[in-house]
């Protein structure tokens, strides 16, 4: 992997002799890193791939792959992509706003960091925690929903609400995705130079004018880009969703560990071809925002 | 009445006093600069004209009409930023055409007067490029440009060169000037760098500690500042303590040796400390019948090319003088630690503010006192 065959000086020169690069032992250092990475990443993800085209008895197959485009099939990951879009927009829109608000509002310092704290700690609180806290504060006997009902006669259950449906996973998953984008968010913002505000103005813009054609187009590929990055967090959330619903939600995640599990279902390999399905989509998300974000980099240098 | 006028102007930050007793009057078309030290106030005065500060007290008013409380976007103020500010999501047209598409101008109406603006800065065939592809130089040519576009009835500029490198901040600054005399538009340019506000003022305020020092034309600042600060800020001018002698005969003394001002020295006793400023370009080397005469030691030679740079010290330690020769490949230039004598006329003295000094010789702490 050396280019020790290239001619390292320019033809012509008197002394040019062919360069005998030393391969010293300063490769050792990195190895067991690379170790690590085959035994945990490639290795795995290359069982994954080759999993996928085999059917139960190990023969070659695309069957697994046809399933995929079955109606069931296809409804969950419609499933997975719904719950993924709503809590990406819902929670980068909001979370841009907070974070907008107490970068530029003017408000005390104080607010910032206690914001950026909190943000940190809630961004990574996920799976079984999560969805316990959930369960004990909203769920059908959680504390907030006895508070509602017993001092202020509120029945939050009284129409469709469950914390164990779609939109109960998409509340629980706004709690880690918003504060998600806020700590994404929150360096874009900074890059918003007050002079460009201000030689807007200048000229006679309006606050709204300024928005539209200066602050928006130029935290939009980070706005995007990090709504891409919420996106791929909840499309591969499973413990949350596992625990909260007892394994009852129709999402990706969830029906790829039904397929391995087997107990009721089992097909290993069709669950391979899920995650595959995954990956591709994973991949295409984070091509986008690593698209995204060379972009704002530039503007924002 | 004056285009532009700044009358009794204080802006205070809190505690901080940022700017006091601020009084301008500029014509239309003059080109006047701030000049003073970091921190002095005057990108605050810039700002206040600007709208982006609200001044504690005073008034605004541009052609007769006041203009002190209102809103940024409402003034008609062209200003030019030392970031450049350029909007990074446009290219140089849309940078350039963007007053006046806030202004909804028709979009034909907006191509041509962009195209008018960037032959106008000589960079027509930059209009598709975006501000990360130009030189800081050109960067800050676009700025002007879009300051320009909307005809703003002020050009506001705040320090526009000091991000840019020595031999396009010279060139750049002659261009801003051929500019702004051929749109005649009403000038205020801030800058702490004191050449570049002697070469292309009508007329500059120097501040310092939020006040005006004095206010007056290239000419007048250079050759009779009427502050000590003044004489040490702007130009190379030499500044030594000096004692006064005999008020009526002008004469002092300064580093233990007599010299004679040009007339009396008005309102100054016989032992009064005052500030002496000596202009380089009139002190000679050598001793010469009728001028004053000043002895020390050479304590350095530096080399300009057309000039050599030589400074005195005086043997009592009471401080030291600059001053210039051509160069002359036929004459030397004396060694360090030779012992010279200086001459100069006493017109070359200007005799500086008697009562600053005699402040400054008290002690420095007024609470410690
Ligand atoms: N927004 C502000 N808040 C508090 N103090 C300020 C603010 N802007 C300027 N100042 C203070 O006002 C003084 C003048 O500042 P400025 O006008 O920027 O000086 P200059 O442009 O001459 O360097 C300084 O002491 C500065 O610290
Ligand atoms: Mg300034």
């Amino acid at each position: 992997m050396t280019n020790a065959a290239l001619p390292l000086s320019a033809p012509g020169t008197p002394s040019a002799r062919p360069v005998r690069r030393r391969i010293g032992w300063g490769w050792l250092g990195i190895v067991p890193f690379l170790l690590f990475a085959f035994l945990f990443l490639i290795a795995p993800t290359a069982y994954l791939v080759v999993g996928s085209f085999q059917n139960a008895k190990g023969a070659l197959t695309l069957e697994n792959f046809q399933q995929l485009f079955s109606p069931a099939i296809i409804a969950t990951y419609g499933n997975s992509i719904e719950i993924s879009l709503v809590t990406a927009l819902a929670g980068g829109i909001f979370g841009f706003l907070l974070a907008y608000a107490v970068i530029s509002g003017g408000l005390p310092g104080i607010l910032r960091s206690a914001l950026m704290t909190f943000s940190g700690v809630a961004s990574n609180f996920a799976g079984v925690p999560l969805a316990l806290a959930f369960i004990f504060t909203l769920g059908r006997v959680g504390l907030f929903t006895i508070f509602m009902r017993t001092v202020l006669g509120v029945d939050l259950y009284a129409g469709d609400f469950s914390l164990y449906t779609k939109l109960g996973l998409e509340i629980v998953y706004l709690y880690f995705q918003f504060p998600l984008m806020i700590l994404i968010i929150a360096p874009a913002i900074d890059g918003l130079k007050k002079d460009w505000r201000e030689a807007a103005e200048n000229m006679g813009a309006s606050s709204f004018q300024y928005w539209r054609h200066v602050a928006l187009p130029i935290l939009m590929p980070s706005l995007l880009g990090t709504m891409i990055l919420l996106f791929g967090n909840s499309f591969g959330a499973q413990a949350t969703a596992y625990q909260l619903t007892g394994g009852f939600i129709d999402i990706v995640t969830i029906a790829i560990s039904r397929q391995m599990r087997g107990d009721v279902l089992y097909d290993p390999n069709l669950g391979y071809a899920l995650a595959m399905g995954m990956v591709v989509i994973m991949a295409i998300s984070i091509t986008a925002y690593s698209l995204l974000q060379r972009r704002s980099e530039r503007w924002l240098k | 009445m004056a285009f532009l006028e700044l009358t009794g102007i204080q802006k205070r930050f809190g505690e901080v006093a940022a700017v006091q007793n601020f009084d301008l009057a500029a014509e239309a078309g003059e080109f006047v600069s701030f000049l003073g030290p970091s921190g002095c106030g005057k990108t605050t005065t810039l700002r206040m004209i600007a709208g982006f500060e609200r001044p504690t007290s005073g008034k605004i008013v541009v052609k007769g009409v006041d203009i002190t409380n209102r809103a940024p976007n409402q003034r008609n103020v062209g200003m030019v930023f030392q970031s450049y500010a350029l909007f990074p999501n446009m290219t140089v047209a849309d940078n350039v055409g963007f007053g006046l598409k806030v202004r909804k101008q028709p979009k034909d109406q907006i191509r041509k007067r962009v195209g008018e603006l960037l032959e106008l800065i000589h960079l027509p065939d930059k209009a598709g490029r975006y501000p990360w592809q130009l030189s800081g130089g050109q960067q800050q040519r676009v700025a002007l440009a879009r300051a320009l576009a909307i005809e703003p009835q002020v050009l506001l500029l705040d320090e526009p060169l000091s991000a840019l490198d020595a031999k396009i901040r010279v060139s750049l600054r002659n261009e801003i000037r051929a500019i702004q005399r051929q749109l005649g538009i009403t000038t205020v340019y801030v800058t702490h760098d004191q050449e570049e506000a002697l070469s292309l003022s009508d007329r500059i305020v120097v501040m310092s500690e939020g006040r005006i020092e004095q206010t007056g034309t290239p000419f007048e600042i250079y050759n009779f500042p009427s502050t000590g600060f003044v004489a040490r800020f702007v130009g190379t001018l030499n500044v030594v303590s000096a004692k006064v002698l005999d008020p009526t005969a002008g004469t002092l003394e300064t580093a233990g040796q007599p010299i004679r001002a040009a007339g009396p020295i008005s309102g100054g006793h016989s032992g009064d400390s005052v500030t002496v400023a000596l202009r380089p370009e009139i002190i000679s080397l050598g001793a010469r019948e009728g001028m004053n005469q000043l002895s020390g030691v050479v304590d350095d030679v530096t080399f300009l090319g057309s000039i050599v740079r030589v400074r005195i010290r005086f043997s009592d330690g009471s401080g030291a003088i600059s001053f210039d020769t051509f160069n002359n490949p036929h004459l030397a230039v004396p060694d360090r630690g030779t012992a010279v004598t200086i001459s100069f006329p006493p017109e070359a003295c200007l005799v500086l503010d008697r009562a600053e000094i005699a402040a400054a010789a008290a002690p420095e702490d007024p609470d410690a006192a």
